[in-house]
């Protein structure tokens, strides 16, 4: 408590040069990690392995980015992976019976829009602690997946959709282009709007932020929707870049979108990160996995490797914060 | 803070209806629509599959005294296990293979203890990045493969009575006598209703809360060394994904039973009917065929609920 004080109190101005000195070594460390990794193995510096880099961290980013404006007001959304699942297989299901790739699309936002609602409902009016709430409805719909889905998996989808996630435009990726445009809306409504800026005050001292007459159940509502929302965009994605859809596919991936939020320098405490920081968390954590992978490092490694980072990310947050003060 | 551990403490039986009526609803429901659910047989065998949980579930219970929370539970549980399985299949020993188990789990639980304690790194995040490590580290132990024909020895402590008890109700027995002792009858019980409600009175006490903290995690850690045995012995194999979403049944437990995730005190009894309620639960839907899915998301809704019913006595 005495720690969130203290930041609230101090001047604005500092948080922006501690932002940019933070970001500027997360850059550092991402050419350090390109450096070392083209050394090692030459295949790294190929177009396509760059592709693919850029195309896996836009997957963790289109999760991530939201997940980053709960965390900015010092909550926690563990249901992000689940909602990825149940949202992918409720989506596929619409494009195969209806056969419109639109209305699945549509479906898979509004799943996991309405999955983020329902945990923004159970921190606000529940007043449950985030971290548990969405913990229990991660398990909720990993129930409700599986039940769904009965074993069986959703294969072959329009070939129009699959261009979502496996096509090319202008030789890039097209998850790369959605990745730019919401790095582009995230940054702009975290930064450059006012609902934005209530949401820093609400993770930085949310009794301030209630006193000063910020909406905060309906700023954190939205905030859990986004988020939802978020995961039901990366459900789509996922869904036409795999062409198939299994009950187990979010399993493995809300750690490493909490890890690429931590890494991109948002505090678990609130109040302080940028969604550029997430976008660059979101890279340092697909080249190391990608290092892995060319260095021919199993990928049983891989949730070792992610947990420990986590863990690191937010020991170096805590220390430099501390510092700070 | 401190006054609602004493009243709770002085007077328990002002909790028991929350999860006595949980369970005893869970009990006549599922007597009335699932065949064979009261049978004596079906009975025994819920409390004996909920050995496991209780042995998790007891020092989560301290833990989330403590307002902290171990997410690595389930995930270290099936690391140990398959460490048993390993060791004993190597050995052909059971102590030597609960040896290693006991070991890795403890190592856990302090390495928990630390991140918590000494770095000051919230309890869910900590834990579940070790969760991440402990997942990572059973599939690299594993090749991602069963353990199996592990010896006679491990496998005989599931199926072995003692008295005409089966021995795992035996060991369950054991662990919440020696955590009701450990919680209501020693001084590092009373410092662990102290490390959730006032932290401070024991530092001008001259203790250390955060050893206190270390201590009560490696407990944690030890006790999903012990269940890892038991869940090599019920499977009769190691397998890398055993104990995954464990430590959710295992919170469920807890919040069902009572204990609050905001002021520092807990009620280890509750915490025992929640495993069995929780134990109830699964089987009773097993027993109307409904999907193991069906069975993981209605425990989600029990705590979900229990937490809003938590919720609402604390504003009361």
């Amino acid at each position: 408590m005495t720690d969130i004080a203290k930041e609230a109190l101090s001047p604005p101005r500092s948080f922006l040069s501690q932002d940019a000195i933070q970001l500027f070594y997360r850059l550092l460390a991402v050419l350090l990690i390109c450096a070392v990794l083209a050394v090692l193995n030459e295949s790294f510096l190929s177009l396509g392995n760059i592709l693919n880099v850029l195309r896996q961290a836009s997957l963790t980013f289109f999760i991530a980015s939201g997940l980053t404006l709960v965390v900015l007001t010092a909550g926690l959304d563990l249901s992000v992976g689940a909602n990825v699942a149940l949202s992918a297989c409720i989506a596929g299901t619409v494009i195969h019976t209806t056969g419109s790739p639109v209305l699945g699309i549509l479906t898979g936002l509004a799943c996991g829009g309405i999955v983020g609602l329902l945990n923004g409902i159970m921190v606000t009016a529940l007043r449950i602690p985030s971290f548990i709430a969405t913990y229990g409805m991660l398990w909720v719909l990993n129930g409700l997946t599986y039940w769904y889905m009965a074993g069986e998996t959703l294969h072959g989808f329009p070939a129009g959709f699959r261009q979502i996630g496996s096509g090319y435009l202008f030789g890039l990726p097209i998850p790369v282009y959605l990745l730019l445009v919401f790095l582009g809306i995230g940054t702009l409504f975290a930064q450059r709007t006012i609902w934005g800026q209530e949401i820093y005050a609400i993770g930085a001292n949310p009794v301030a932020a209630r006193l000063s007459g910020i909406p905060v159940t309906r700023r954190l509502l939205l905030v859990y929707t986004v988020s939802g929302t978020m995961a039901g965009l990366a459900s789509i994605i996922f869904l036409s870049r795999l062409n198939s859809a299994e009950a187990d596919i979010g399993e493995s991936l809300t750690l490493p979108a909490i890890a690429a939020v931590l890494i991109g320098g948002t505090s678990l405490f609130g109040g302080v990160g940028t969604v550029f920081g997430t976008f660059i968390g979101a890279l340092i954590l697909t080249l190391v996995l990608n290092g892995m992978n060319l260095l021919s490092v199993s990928a049983n490694w891989q949730p070792l490797v992610t947990g420990i980072i986590v863990i690191l990310a937010v020991w170096l947050d805590m220390k430099t914060r501390r510092r700070a003060q | 803070m401190r006054e609602a551990a004493i009243v709770s403490q002085a007077n328990p039986l002002q909790r028991i209806p929350g999860v006595a009526i949980v369970l005893g609803a869970l009990i006549v429901l599922f007597g009335a629509i699932a065949p064979g659910f009261l049978s004596p047989a079906n009975l025994s065998n819920v409390l004996v599959q909920s050995t496991i949980l209780t042995m998790l579930a007891l020092p989560m219970t301290l833990i989330i005294m403590t307002e902290g929370l171990d997410l690595s539970m389930g995930a270290v549980l099936t690391l140990t296990s398959l460490c048993v399985a390993i060791v004993s299949l190597a050995t052909k020993s059971m102590l030597l293979g609960l040896g290693a188990g006991v070991l890795v789990g403890a190592a856990f639980g302090t390495v928990n203890g630390w991140l918590v304690a000494i770095l000051g790194i919230p309890p869910f995040v900590a834990t579940l990045g070790t969760l991440g490590m402990a997942q990572g580290l059973s599939l690299i132990v594993s090749d991602g493969q069963s353990v199996v024909g592990i010896p006679h020895s491990v496998r005989d402590i599931y199926s072995a009575t003692l008295a005409g008890v089966p021995v795992p109700i035996v060991i369950a027995l054991v662990t919440y006598a020696f955590f009701h002792a450990l919680l209501y009858h020693t001084r590092f019980g009373s410092y662990v209703f102290a490390l959730g409600g006032n932290r401070e009175a024991l530092r001008y006490a001259g203790l250390s809360p955060n050893k206190l903290l270390i201590a009560v995690y490696a407990l944690g850690g030890t006790m999903a060394g012990i269940a890892g045995l038991l869940m090599t012995a019920r499977m009769n194999s190691g397998h890398p994904t055993a104990g995954l979403g464990l430590e959710f049944d295992a919170i469920a437990a807890v919040a069902v039973g009572g204990t609050s995730f905001e002021r520092g005190n807990g009620w280890l009894l509750g915490t025992l009917l929640g495993v069995i309620s929780v134990g109830v639960l699964r089987n009773g839907l097993n027993l109307i065929s409904l999907p193991s899915s069906v069975q993981v998301a209605s425990v989600g809704v029990l705590v979900i609920v229990a937490l809003f019913l938590d919720g609402l006595r604390s504003r009361a």
